[in-house]
């Protein structure tokens, strides 16, 4: 009996780890794809990226990656990860010195299938983030700023705006301003 | 011959996993927001359940019945964690849809029940046939459910948009699965079920 179960846990052990070592480089490989795909998706073309950064801001740990041109720098993707409505969200964030957002792209989410998820797809509320100025508010406009929310997905909406304040704030800190973050969650606001 | 075409055929209809059995429910229920990722979600649980069904049916006479249990019950997870390595590497796409559901394929009751009442008790041959009919049937059930849920949810078919507007949200919602799921299982009993 135990000899049997002994040899069966084994025997799945060494599958197990043969996958594991077979698969690995090609999950590591797609993952960084994706990663990639979204960088390059968020920031203006041109300029060189830099490694992966980290930077702590009120208190949580950002990933962010630089890209520069002429010695100056031209942008910032910065990694911003929320709660949502059904877990965390997870944006890219490319953000221009000035504050202004160039674009969003969503790295991971669990929002509901045919509602929050429609944050990946719908046309009018990702074609808003494209080059969304600083001199506006990251608030949806039912808090009074002037965020489009997503129809019937308002706490994914809020928690997706909230990702992108937390990214420009982060922003504004590395080019020396002090800005608070605001690392509530999205969906403890109703 | 005719015999395997039936053992095929059991698992569409006699052994309809979703709507026969009643198994699986947590799957059906959660994944079926759409046709594509109820065929997903179909196609990965048959993968578990042909392989499993051979490697019990094949290790079952070696096995002493006190640790039966535990023995499946490694083989299938070992399968899952497989199956979920692979998705990752080659189509990190499904994996990011699927993702959360695939562990939760190792408690399956179809999984466990197929190696329980038949893997554990017939040939290696049978077996896979069973899990192939099995895990079809399954796949055919949660695409059905997916079609239907998102032609009234959300206005499309496998993606393509049949008419303009979003459809009736409740649909792709928790409680549209119920109602979808219960008139499915009502209509099979009454028409194919003999």
């Amino acid at each position: 009996m135990v000899l049997c179960l002994t040899a069966v846990c084994l025997l799945c052990g060494a599958v197990l780890g043969l996958v594991y070592a077979a698969t690995y480089d090609a999950i590591e490989a797609a993952s960084l794809k994706a990663l990639q795909a979204s960088i390059g998706q968020v920031l203006p073309e041109g300029g060189a990226l830099s490694e992966a950064n980290h930077v702590e801001v009120g208190g949580q740990d950002y990933e962010y990656y630089l890209s520069t041109g002429d010695g100056k720098t031209l942008a910032y993707a910065v990694k911003s990860t929320v709660s949502g409505f059904g877990g965390p969200l997870t944006l890219m964030v490319g953000v221009l010195p000035d504050g202004t957002v160039y674009n969003t792209s969503v790295l991971s989410h669990t929002e509901t299938p045919g509602l929050g998820a429609k944050c990946t797809t719908d046309a009018a509320f990702v074609g808003q983030w494209k080059n969304f100025p600083a001199t506006k508010s990251l608030k949806l406009k039912k808090d009074g700023g002037d965020v489009d929310a997503i129809t019937a997905s308002t706490i994914t909406s809020r928690a997706y705006t909230l990702a992108v304040a937390n990214a420009v704030a982060v922003v504004k800190n590395l080019e020396g301003e002090s800005v608070a973050v605001d690392a509530a969650s999205g969906a403890s606001a109703y | 011959m005719g015999k395997k075409i039936s053992l095929i055929l059991d698992g569409f209809v006699k052994n309809n996993p979703t709507f026969v059995l009643v198994l699986g429910m947590c799957p059906t229920l959660a994944t079926t927001t759409s046709a594509m990722n109820g065929l997903s979600m179909g196609l990965a649980t048959l993968f578990v359940l042909v392989l499993s069904n051979i490697a019990i049916s094949a290790i079952a006479p070696m096995v002493p019945d006190k640790v039966h249990i535990p023995v499946y019950i490694v083989v299938i997870a070992t399968f899952v964690t497989v199956l979920q390595l692979l998705m990752q590497a080659f189509v990190p796409s499904v994996y990011a849809t699927l993702g959360l559901f695939i562990p939760l394929i190792v408690v399956n009751c179809i999984v466990l029940g197929r190696a329980e009442a038949f893997a554990g008790k017939n040939s290696v041959g049978a077996s896979a046939l069973d899990g192939i009919g099995v895990g079809l049937g399954f796949t055919a059930s949660l695409v059905v459910i997916g079609l239907v849920r998102e032609i009234l949810g959300s206005g499309s078919a496998f993606g393509w948009k049949l008419f303009p507007g979003d459809g009736v949200l409740a649909f792709v919602m928790a409680p549209g699965a119920f109602l979808v799921l219960g008139y499915l299982m009502a209509l099979f009993n009454k028409y194919l079920k003999k």
